[in-house]
């Protein structure tokens, strides 16, 4: 016998453990570790993201304002990537050799963001002609594939801040809504953000096969797995393109605002903030470039003035301290002041007036802004002795001054609204003590100076208030979503002043004068050889860092008013002498179609911006 | 003779035929769905590597035939020269052989290819048979070891020179083969730690690695000389110095540098534990001293060696090998590729031809050394176990074969047989499932190929011709 046959055994051990160890192992990794199947999946299975056309924005006639052009992305899948000739490569996509390599380069480290299992974006937006020439080389460029979606095209520069505008979206906003990934796009201000949901649409997937060259092996399990795309729904807006484009050439010198409604529905009409920008601008890879020069402009053309500016609202507030003093039965129509120049207050004090006007009623003392009467009327109001102190009879009047819409948000569908400011009386007890302060103390307030702060949206919301009598719907901005029955139901709810019509039936008697007749401080941009019945009132808003701003509201025709607008124009002086002649050829322009008045054109377009 | 031939049939060993029938097929199968496009799809396309793989397994058939029909002494009387053959043609390969993927391995003969590496595992195989069958040859003494490994060493200097590493580690299997002849165990042991130690001080930190060492010498030393109270001494000295170095570091403010801590506090107390140790006068310090210095010396000289005698494209190969560097792309992406491909397969597999990975060319060379790939993907866990379980089963019967057998020649080239098996098994799969480095060899009777399909075949069927014949006493 072989003395060593025994080791047959430990051979044959040695043989048999090896085997268990190999199925122990297969065990792990087949049936325990499933971690290798998602690899598998993501291995083979290219998610091809289809991403649906944005809905198109109209104005109220049908017009487009935004449209989508196609814009192809190039992708990178790192694991794939062969070597290949960078030198022909660069040169077709327009890109040096050395950002090329560098960017090749990075796509391959591996790090917590980059997977370089899946595709990641490599250039985005490469131009039609770049496209072109790659789409037929593209074979060439193992692990390279392009993506096509579409970009933002604006057909008139105009309405930058209404509209907003589509960015990539950054990862806290990918932790917000899962439907988002990495280097989608996602509206971020304006109406693009306020509808982003109805814009956007639904995005698709398309599942294929592919082999290890990329090459597309057909669609998994036929595309049953697929989601079809759902194309974004259309908007249509309140906008009248052409009034805000020529707001907008109004304005295109000063910083300022004018904001048109349409009184029976609340329907924006205009909405100019100057100084505007190009929409343009911030699509794409020029966003990257142009947002930050476009903040560090000191004209500020990104702040949007429309909603977010809080000026006084000067003169123009003296119809609302008018309505409130007839509501208040302090003021009758006919109530008669007299002007000698100014109002006494506080023994010495005096607040002047502009001229010496001697005895005035209402609508008098509305057709040429008469500040004594109106330190009068809010005297009366505040110091009523109805009210058994001046908080309640402040409280009264700062109710019925926010029954306009002053001093909160609409809550409409324009983004980044602000709220202005009408104080409490709390904030006037904390400034001059509880009970110490009475009407005089806050005279300011009857001619809409001091603390008032209003949007240009909120005063334009007072003008249609007026223009209707009594009652506004929400101010927004958009008409119609394709798909969608009717508007958000906030936007037909009638918000109604808890005044007597009649009260406006006189404001309205003042402010018609204050444009047509003779004496009226607004009588130079009357439009009565045009045929329109254009009533408003002028303001002139004191402000402590510079030149008064100049305030214009108005609204034609006096009977059933198709527009009311309100145009403030920062540092520019007497109210209808720039924001008159705005508010004025703005009118003209939506009621009539027309632009009749040349040389008024001309000495808006004059306007030089000076601290 | 038709007695003769009713009594080969009757002996002939019909279980290892069987199996092997089967690996082939299955083998066949799955380079078919390895491979498989829409516009061949017959398994008998000639154009297409499932129909050559036929061919081959039909001539592989015919070559059977052959080697049924070829007299049993042939093997025996031709055993040298079948070797020296082998040698030839390795020298030729290197002469006229073409260059594939940086290796010179393949032989062309008009349209045909060879590979004379696979076919001198079957020559070598016979001569050490041959040799080890002399009368009054014993492995145990120092001038048959030289000789077996003189047999050994010469196919492998001319596979080196190809160089191809896969076919070179093969011929390490013959150690088996040796140990069930009387090889020594120490030496197997002393070369298996080499071994390991080789490629450990490679991969690993050296700094592990002494400290790897100094445990086991304190180990051994305990073990081997009961001296319990001395080793606890030196062992916790050694803890408390390295406590020690590790405050000191902690309380400086130092960053932790425990290469340091760990090499000053094993040399500070080696030191002391030497002069205890030898002041007891206690026996085997020399030697124990001796083995933890050469191990030490030894992991060093490793990469010495590696970085200073070895040429760059040398230590490049040797570096994928290790998978200290694996493609191009630099993350073990073949084997992670492989592992995906097997994983996903889950337990029953995605089914024939539904196999996404290894069709879609994720895995590398899936018809060849990576097959089992396909077996893993589309036949599951079911399909890797029964792989895995019908070679651990013509292992175990080609061991029972030899076994069985009267000649030591028999008995000798049946336990080769075994071990390269063994060894192309287990290195093919185990690299699959990445337990083990990528090292291109083919999995036995699977791999797409005639040369290597040949020459298992030839391998396996020379030892069933062999026992066959059993019963003729065969010297
Ligand atoms: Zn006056």
């Amino acid at each position: 016998m072989n003395p060593y046959a025994f080791r047959r055994y430990i051979v044959g051990a040695i043989f048999v453990l090896t085997g268990l160890i190999y199925i122990v192992r297969l065990f792990y990794l087949q049936i325990i570790d499933r971690s290798y199947e998602r690899s598998a999946e993501n291995n083979s299975r290219r998610l091809i993201t289809q991403y649906p056309a944005r809905g198109l924005i109209y104005d109220r006639n049908g017009q487009l304002i935004v449209y989508n052009e196609a814009a192809y992305d190039l992708m990178i899948t790192p694991v794939e990537v062969k070597t290949f000739d960078t030198v022909e490569f660069s040169k077709i996509i327009n890109l040096p050799i050395e950002v090329v390599r560098e960017k090749i380069r990075k796509s391959r480290v591996k790090t917590n963001t980059n997977n370089i299992f899946k595709p990641s974006l490599f250039v985005g937006q490469l131009s039609a002609e770049n496209y072109a020439l790659l789409g037929e080389k593209l074979y060439k460029y193992p692990g390279f594939f392009v993506q096509t979606r579409t970009l933002r095209k604006y057909a008139n520069k105009t309405a930058a801040h209404l509209l907003g505008y589509v960015g990539e979206i950054d990862s806290s906003g990918i932790k917000k809504d899962h439907y988002y990934k990495t280097g989608d796009y996602i509206g971020i201000s304006g109406l693009e953000k306020t509808y982003e949901t109805d814009l956007r649409g639904r995005k698709g997937t398309n599942i294929l096969l592919v082999d290890v060259h990329n090459r597309v092996k057909g669609s998994f399990q036929n595309g049953r797995a697929d989601t079809v795309a759902i194309v974004g729904s259309d908007l249509t807006t309140t906008l009248d393109a052409n009034l805000q484009e020529y707001g907008e050439f109004l304005m295109q010198n000063m910083r300022g605002s004018a904001v048109a409604i349409e009184p029976a529905t609340g329907e924006i009409l205009a909405m100019v903030s100057a100084p505007t920008y190009d929409p343009g601008l911030l699509i794409g890879r020029g966003r990257r470039v142009n947002f930050p020069y476009l903040q560090n402009d000191p004209m500020k053309p990104l702040f949007f003035r429309s909603a977010m500016a809080n000026y006084p609202p000067g003169s123009t507030f003296k119809i609302v301290n008018g309505i409130i003093g007839l509501q208040e039965g302090v003021l009758t129509p006919n109530t008669h002041y007299s002007c000698a120049g100014g109002y006494n207050y506080g023994g010495s004090k005096l607040l002047k007036c502009t001229h010496v006007h001697g005895s005035l009623n209402l609508p008098q003392a509305v057709q040429q802004s008469c500040n004594t009467y109106f330190c009068n009327v809010f005297r009366s109001i505040i110091d009523n002795r109805k009210y058994s102190s001046t908080n309640q009879s402040y409280n009264v009047w700062r109710d019925d001054v926010m029954s306009f819409g002053l001093g909160k948000k609409f809550n409409s569908d324009i983004s980044n609204e602000l709220s202005g400011n009408v104080p409490s009386s709390g904030y006037y007890d904390r400034v001059f003590g509880k009970d110490r302060w009475k009407s005089n103390t806050i005279i300011s307030l009857a001619i809409g100076q001091a603390e008032l702060g209003i949007t240009p949206l909120q005063m334009a919301n007072i003008v249609t208030t007026i223009a209707n009598r009594g009652y506004y719907y929400t101010p927004h901005l958009v008409k119609k979503i394709l798909n969608k029955q009717g508007i958000d139901s906030r936007f037909l709810e009638k918000h109604t002043t808890p005044f007597d019509t009649s009260a406006y039936g006189v404001i309205i008697q003042g402010m018609y004068a204050a444009v047509n007749e003779a004496g009226g401080t607004a009588y130079w941009v009357n439009m009565q050889n045009l045929g329109i019945d254009m009533c408003g009132k002028t303001g002139t808003a004191q402000n402590p860092h510079g030149e008064n701003h100049s305030v214009f509201i108005a609204f034609a025709p006096r009977e059933n008013p198709r527009i009311a607008i309100a145009v403030f124009v920062e540092n520019a002086g007497y109210g209808a002498t720039w924001a008159g002649r705005i508010a004025s050829l703005m009118v003209e322009k939506y009621l009539k179609g027309t632009r009749t008045r040349k040389p008024m054109e001309d000495f808006v377009l004059t306007f030089k911006y000076k601290k | 003779m038709i007695d003769s031939r009713t009594s080969f049939l009757r002996n002939l060993d019909w279980t290892t035929v069987f199996i092997y029938l089967l690996l082939v097929i299955m083998g066949w199968i799955n380079i078919y769905a390895a491979v498989y496009n829409d516009q061949h799809k017959s398994i008998f396309e000639i154009s297409q590597r499932y129909g050559s793989q036929m061919l081959w397994i039909l001539a592989a058939f015919v070559l059977v035939f052959v080697i049924f029909m070829i007299d049993l002494k042939f093997y025996t009387f031709f055993a040298y020269p079948i070797y020296g053959l082998s040698l030839l043609l390795l020298i030729l390969v290197l002469v006229m052989g073409r260059e594939i993927n940086g290796a010179r391995a393949w032989l062309f003969i008009g349209k045909f290819s060879i590979q004379p590496a696979e076919f001198a595992k079957v020559a070598t195989a016979l001569a050490i048979a041959k040799y080890l069958s002399a009368y009054n040859i014993k492995v145990t003494s120092l001038r048959a070891l030289l000789s077996v490994g003189l047999i050994i060493f010469l196919p492998m200097v001319l596979i080196i020179l190809q160089p191809d590493a896969g076919s070179l580690l093969v011929f390490f299997s013959f150690s088996i083969m040796l140990f069930r002849e009387g090889l020594p165990g120490g030496v197997l042991i002393f070369g298996f730690v080499l071994a390991v130690l080789f490629f450990v001080s490679l991969v690993v930190l050296k700094v592990y690695i002494i400290a790897a060492i100094v445990l086991i010498g304190y180990l051994a030393f305990v073990l081997y000389t009961r001296n319990y109270k001395e080793t606890l001494i030196g062992f916790s000295l050694t803890v408390a110095l390295f406590f020690l170095f590790w405050g000191i570091m902690k309380v400086s403010h130092k960053t932790n540098d425990f290469y340091f801590i760990i090499a000053a506090s094993f040399f500070l107390s080696g030191l002391v534990f030497l002069v205890i140790t030898f002041f007891r006068k206690i026996r085997h310090v020399a030697a124990f001293v001796l083995f933890l210095f050469s191990a030490i010396f030894f992991a060093y000289s490793v990469e010495y060696m590696y970085h200073h005698i070895l040429h760059e494209h040398q230590r490049d190969r040797m570096d994928i090998l290790l998978g200290l560097k694996q493609d191009p792309l630099g993350m073990g992406y073949n084997v992670n590729q492989s592992m995906i491909a097997i994983g996903s397969g889950g337990f029953a597999g995605k089914g024939f031809l539904q196999g996404t990975q290894t069709k879609y060319n994720f895995v590398p060379e899936q018809s060849t050394d990576f097959i089992f790939c396909t077996v893993g993907e589309e036949w599951g866990f079911m399909g890797t176990a029964v792989v895995v379980g019908l070679f651990m089963f013509l292992l175990i019967r080609v061991i029972f074969i030899s076994e069985r057998q009267r000649s030591t020649f028999s008995r000798v080239y049946g336990y080769s047989v075994a071990s390269i098996l063994f060894f192309h098994f287990a290195i093919n799969v185990g690299m699959t499932i990445g337990v083990l480095p990528v090292i291109g060899i083919p999995l036995p009777f699977f791999s797409y190929g005639g040369s290597s399909l040949w020459s298992f075949t030839i391998l396996l069927f020379v030892l069933i011709r062999l026992d066959a014949s059993r019963m003729e006493l065969l010297k």
